[in-house]
Parts: C-alpha cells; structure tokens; sequence
C-alpha cells in the first residue's frame, strides 16, 4: 500500500495544483465579484428600468441555486456548442474545458455568495447608515467606507464555507474532461484495481486542501475582528 | 439661519409632524422638548432628511426648499455637509479607531489631507477630554466617552448646525453629566445646536429658546424664561412631571 501511495502522491498533487487549486481559486474571485455586483443590484432601492435589471438578476441567483451543479457543467460544456444563432454563433459555442468549468463554477458560487453578501449587508445596523450620511456621504462612499468593511467581517464565515465546497465540488470537473485531482485518482485506480486505496487517498488530499482553507479562515476571521471586543 | 414653514411629515396613518413652523436661530442653542412619541425627533431627523417630510417649506441660508417636490439628492448632500448629527445610539462607527471616527468625514467628505484631518482630529478629542482614547476602537469606550467622540466627530466638519437627537438618554447621570458639560462648552463657543432633550435641568442652563412639542404640534416656541416662567397648564405639568427629583439647585 506504501508503495501505492508513494507512486501516486506526485501525479495527484500535480493535478491538484495544476487544476483543482487554480480553477477554485480563480472561480472563486470572479464569483465574488459576481456575488457583490448580484447583492448590490438587488439591494438596490432604485425603481423604473431598474426593477428588470433587478428582476433579471434575482431570476440568475434562482437559476443557479435551483439546479444541479454537474447539469450546469453539461449545459455549459456540451451543450452550448448545440446553440447555434445565425450571425453571432454559427458553428454554437465551443469552450475549452478549463474555461468552461471556471465559467460554471464561477457564475455558481456567485449566485450562493451574492445571497451570503446580501444578508451582511442588511445585517448592518440602520444608525451606521444614518450616521455616515449625516456626514454628508454618498451612497457608493458609505458603502464602500462605512458598510463593506463591517460586512466582510460578518460574511466571513459563510463565504469561507462557500470557497471550501467550491474546492471539493471541483472534483466535478472529471466530468467534462478536466483533468484535475479527482480525474486522476480515477484514471490510477483503473490502473492498478485499488480504488479504495486511490479514493480514500485523493479525499485526504482534498481534506488538507480545505484543513489549510480553515487555518486561512481562522486568521482573516481574526484580522477583521479585531474592533470587536467580547467575552465569549 | 434654518426655518421651517407649515411642515407635516406622515408615518402610515399616524400625522408626526402637523403644520410646523418655526425657526432656529443660529449661534444659539435651542432645545426641543416634549413627551415621548410626540414628534420632536421627526422635527429633529427631518432638519438634515433623514426624515422626509411631504409638505411645507425649509429655508437653509439662502436656500428655500418646497418640501411637496421631490428634492434632488445634490440638495440633500449640501444640507447635510453643513449639519451634523450626533445621535442617541451614538451610532460610531466601530470598525475605525476613535481617530479615524472623527477623521472619516473631514477626509472622506471634505477631502482633506490626512495629516491635516489628523491633527484637527487630536485637538477636537482633547476638547472632549479624549485625547489618550485616540487608537481604540469604540468598543472600548464607555457610553459617555462614545458620545463625546461622537460630538469631536461632528464638530471636526465645522458644521453650522448640530443636531443633538437625545443625547444623552443612554447614560447613567455620572456619564451623563461628561457628555453635558461637553456640549454647555460648545454652547458657549457660540456653535448653532438644536437639542433634543428629557433633561429640563440642562435645558435651563444650555438653552437660549425651547421649542414644546405634543402630538406633532408646537405648543410653545420662545425664550427658555418665558418656557419656565410660564401659566400654561400642560407645560407647568409637563415640568413639574419631569423635574420630580430637582438637579438645578447645584
């Protein structure tokens, strides 16, 4: 068993670095983004042109909670190349599997973090607004100045959750064709008949992955509360 | 100079504010008082918009608002970069150490230097008695220590009005009377507060009008001597209900 478990550590740990921690952490960023712009829009008190702005995105954050993640990969990655508009895709949308994967994961953890940043924002207290305008704030000042910093601190926790399922549901990935930390231990394992061996070793390694995910989440959870002082 | 003309503010069905009129003179303190839910912090909240009456007219130096059309946000911003809030929750914000609470707005706002804000800052929580409470956080701050940073907060943006909405409701009489002789100094410096108060006792010493507000009408508007001095029935029991244990013989 030792023997297998050396043999293989180098090929899983490549695939690991090489797509599994890449793809989660850039899916991750842009789905942040996603997630901020997504709460911002929707939190939004403007009315008008704004409400199907609003609309449309509150129909995103339903879209992408209500279905399973691995048919969103299929869609996105064998499916879009069936979506052929005269004119804008002729041949429909081919995506490397690499980006097609970044795409999915990315506009998913989005619409899971866009509710997460929501609800922190809303979680401010009233006075926090009221007093930063009586300074004489705009809106996007406030927010950027007065609302976020504090809203990080609390979203913290949920959004560390987020990230760390993000890790492990990349292993989905195996499924279009990525070759990633999952992919491997599967190809090994049919390799050398010792899947036990091989799944329980990959699921150890995406079990460091997120411990170290943890320690991350631990000490930023420390940075950004260090003006709260409690007794717990 | 800061006036208000037939001014009403409705919540749902209930009239907070019913035909206001009256004027705060600058350089002076003037004090609102009145019973609790008649309408004085409305009066108060809707002098910078945080309250958004729907009719009457607000006159700001030389600007003369009709409240029944919509006021354009631009409007709102310059009324509010010339008054200040402080607030009885004092409403700090807690993630900025007590330096920068008072540096946020000179900075942010009025786009001032650092250095500058800073050192305006450090005299500002000095005045309030505050200046070895620099880098906490308002965690750390008692109540009556929180409210003065609040008020070095607001005087740091040299405000022509400040707005004071019970200030000192959530202290117990020993901070209480920290936050108070705070603001009797500034009262003195000539600065233009509109206080809102249960505390007849300061109201006697720091104002120069009163304003006696009930049911979201104003019952009295004149000097604080004709307030005391009065023989209106409704007034000398309201007094006399809230000056049951005496603080002025000091």
């Amino acid at each position: 068993m030792w023997h297998i478990i050396q043999t293989s550590t180098p090929q899983l740990l490549e695939a690991g670095f090489k797509y599994t921690i890449p793809i989660a952490i850039v899916s991750f960023i842009i789905g942040l983004i996603i997630a901020l712009f997504t709460a911002l829009i929707r939190l939004s008190a403007k009315r008008g042109a704004f409400l199907v702005l609003k609309a449309i995105f509150r129909f995103y954050v339903w879209l992408f909670r209500s279905t399973p993640l691995l048919v969103q990969l299929f869609i996105v990655y064998f499916g879009l190349p069936y979506l052929k508009i005269k004119g804008i895709f002729p041949n429909g949308i081919q995506l490397n599997p690499v980006v097609a994967g970044i795409i999915t994961f990315s506009l998913n953890t989005g619409a899971y973090c866009s509710e997460t940043i929501r609800a922190s924002i809303l979680s401010i207290p009233e006075g926090q607004w009221e007093a930063a305008y009586s300074i004489g704030m705009t809106k996007s000042v406030v927010l950027r100045r007065i609302i976020l910093p504090q809203a990080i601190r609390i979203s913290l926790p949920p959004l560390a959750n987020s990230f760390i399922s993000l890790v492990k549901d990349t292993s989905l990935a195996a499924s279009i064709t990525i070759v990633e930390m999952f992919e491997v231990s599967q190809q090994i394992a049919a390799q050398n008949y010792q899947p036990l061996i091989m799944y329980s070793l990959v699921a150890v390694y995406y079990a460091v992955f997120c411990t170290v995910l943890t320690w991350l989440q631990g000490y930023l959870e420390k940075v950004t509360s260090r003006y709260v002082t409690t007794t717990r | 100079m800061l006036k208000l003309e037939n001014v009403t503010k409705t919540f749902g069905n209930h009239k907070a504010l019913k035909d206001v009129s009256t004027t705060f003179p600058e350089n002076k303190t003037t004090v609102i008082v009145g019973p609790s839910g008649s309408g004085k912090s409305t009066l108060l909240r809707s002098l910078n918009f945080l309250e958004r009456p729907e009719s009457g007219h607000y006159y700001f130096d030389d600007l003369d608002i009709d409240l029944s059309k919509p006021v354009s946000s631009q409007t709102i911003l310059n009324i509010r970069r010339h008054t200040e809030m402080v607030f009885q929750g004092y409403n700090l914000f807690p993630h900025l150490s007590v330096i920068k609470n008072v540096m946020e707005g000179p900075v942010q706002v009025l786009h001032q230097a650092k250095s500058k804000a800073h050192d305006q800052a450090a005299l500002l929580l000095a005045k309030v008695g505050l200046a070895e409470k620099a880098d906490v956080y308002p965690a750390q701050l008692s109540g009556g220590q929180a409210q003065r940073v609040a008020i070095a907060r607001s005087l740091a943006m040299h405000p022509e009005y400040i707005f004071l909405d019970e200030p000192t409701s959530a202290l117990d009489p020993e901070l209480e009377l920290e936050v108070l002789k705070v603001l009797l100094q500034i009262a003195k410096e000539k600065q233009s507060m509109i206080i809102v108060t249960h505390n007849l006792a300061f109201a006697r010493q720091v104002a120069d009008k009163i304003i006696f507000v009930e049911d979201g009408q104003i019952l009295f508007d004149g000097s604080e001597h004709d307030f005391f001095a009065t023989d209106n029935k409704r007034i000398l029991d309201f007094i006399s209900a809230m000056t049951f244990s005496d603080l002025e013989d000091d």
